[in-house]
């Protein structure tokens, strides 16, 4: 099914489904491709199996059958820690440490993985920088931030070990509508900048146009399609064609 | 009364350490067993039942009974303190467990996820996120088990191992009001002094989470 080079594709899931221990299934068939780079958004409704398919790729939930491949290898091949401390993981709800300064919440995994105390330093004050937080927040604990201050110490967060893949799952979904466009504009330009690989959950089309290289659409647990954010504007495909649809109706156009 | 006390004040000095070495002795090691015991129950489901029952009937035997049974235990049984410090252990279990239990199985399930996904290990976990977070209610169980333990260790005056309770016993034989004072008042204050002492300790560490 791909063109691409092998090593530009990042994540594969191939034929994967996924059930619950009551049977209930929360994916079947998903087949799909992450390239090197890209933002690729998961686009879809709640229980649409977005969030799933998102935890398969850091096995914090397992296949039932199907593999999800990163970096070349099956994830039930990877130690799991060894796994996720590749790939950084921003929550909606953030989860920050509450015991934890910034500083300590930010330098959390460089510190698990040896790196001496200056290098963690250097590394926070860069990261604050680059998710526009003052360095004078370095010493706050996280219930004296605000929504958009704590998640960006959550990106951060995320990413400081430098992971070559970054996991969001609905990250600025629980953000006021000013924070949230304005958290979302300076991510657009993080996007470039970083050269990560992303796949990003969002229930929200504006969104996923905004930040997305590519779009792929999910309905009850299925893969309906991959589209670039023009061919999803354009899609004739009736699950797209509707979302499109609710997002003009609720804009007031047409 | 205050004359009984001063003239009398060594000894009540020397059964309030005994009364401290009891509660202390048996602190150490319900904390040292019922800590690893809850967090043993977060992970091992099928645990929670059996060990959270067994803690609950330990409490609910009368403290006279149950250093009754522990008399015919062998080695136990041989020492009024070693006897002692076994019941003081036991009824100090369930608050730990309990609480251990209760503090970690609490801990926000966003902050759990978000630790788990960054690729921390179940021990550092333990260690960096659910421990430290769990300290303020785990202490509220030492608190309580504190505090039972210095009014149930009276009775062990009644087995010969000593402590405040002597002044309490001998005085209700001997029809002694100052001397059960004697007894009562220091084990009271002790009691109030633990539950001022840790309840503060328990405030400042439940600052943070």
């Amino acid at each position: 099914m791909s063109a691409e080079s092998p090593n530009n594709v990042v994540l594969e899931f191939r034929h994967v489904s996924c059930r619950t221990e009551e049977g209930r299934t929360l994916l079947s068939d998903i087949n799909l491709e992450v390239r090197r780079g890209e933002t690729l958004v998961l686009l879809g409704r709640s229980g649409s199996g977005k969030t799933t398919a998102l935890k398969l790729i850091n096995r914090l939930r397992e296949t039932s059958e199907g593999e999800v491949r990163v970096e070349g290898r099956a994830t039930a091949e990877w130690d799991p820690i060894q796994l996720r401390r590749r790939i950084g993981y921003v929550i909606q709800e953030v989860g920050l440490f509450p015991h934890f300064t910034v500083e300590k919440n930010i330098g959390l995994v460089p510190r698990l993985e040896g790196w001496p105390e200056p290098r963690i330093r250097a590394r926070v004050d860069e990261l604050l920088a680059l998710v526009g937080l003052e360095s004078e927040l370095r010493g706050r604990y996280p219930h004296q931030l605000s929504g958009g201050q704590r998640q960006r110490v959550g990106v951060a967060r995320a990413l400081a070990a430098d992971p070559p893949i970054l996991l969001m799952d609905e990250p600025f979904g629980a953000l006021d509508p000013l924070t949230r466009a304005e958290i979302q504009r300076e991510f657009r330009g993080l996007e470039q900048r970083l050269g990560k690989t992303i796949v990003f959950v969002t229930h929200d089309l504006r969104e996923g146009l905004l930040l997305g290289t590519r779009l792929a659409l999910m309905e009850s647990g299925k893969l309906v399609g991959v589209y670039s954010p023009e061919e999803f504007l354009r899609a004739a495909e009736p699950t797209a064609a509707a979302y499109v649809a609710a997002f003009r109706e609720a804009d007031g156009s047409g | 009364m205050w004359r009984f006390f001063y003239e009398n004040k060594a000894q009540i000095f020397q059964l309030t350490l005994e009364h401290m070495w009891l509660v202390g002795a048996a602190m150490v090691l319900a904390v040292g067993i019922g800590v690893p015991l809850g967090i043993v129950l977060t992970r091992r489901a099928w645990l929670r039942r059996p060990v959270l029952w067994s803690a609950n009937v330990a409490q609910t035997v009368p403290s006279l009974a149950l250093f009754g049974f522990l008399f015919s235990v062998p080695w136990l049984g041989a020492r009024a303190d070693r006897m002692t410090i076994a019941a003081l252990t036991l009824y100090a279990l369930l608050p730990i467990v309990r609480n251990t239990f209760t503090g970690i199985s609490g801990v926000d399930p966003a902050v759990r996820e978000a630790a788990r996904g960054m690729g921390l290990t179940d021990l550092q976990m333990l260690m960096q996120v659910e421990l430290p977070l769990s300290l303020g209610v785990i202490l509220a169980g030492v608190r309580v088990a504190t505090v039972i333990s210095i009014g149930v260790a009276t009775i062990a005056a009644a087995v010969g191992a000593g402590g405040l309770g002597e002044f309490i016993f001998s005085g209700l034989s001997m029809v002694n009001n100052q001397r059960i004072l004697a007894g009562a008042i220091p084990a009271a204050l002790l009691a109030v002094a633990a539950d001022t002492g840790l309840g503060a300790v328990e405030r400042r560490l439940k600052a943070h989470s």
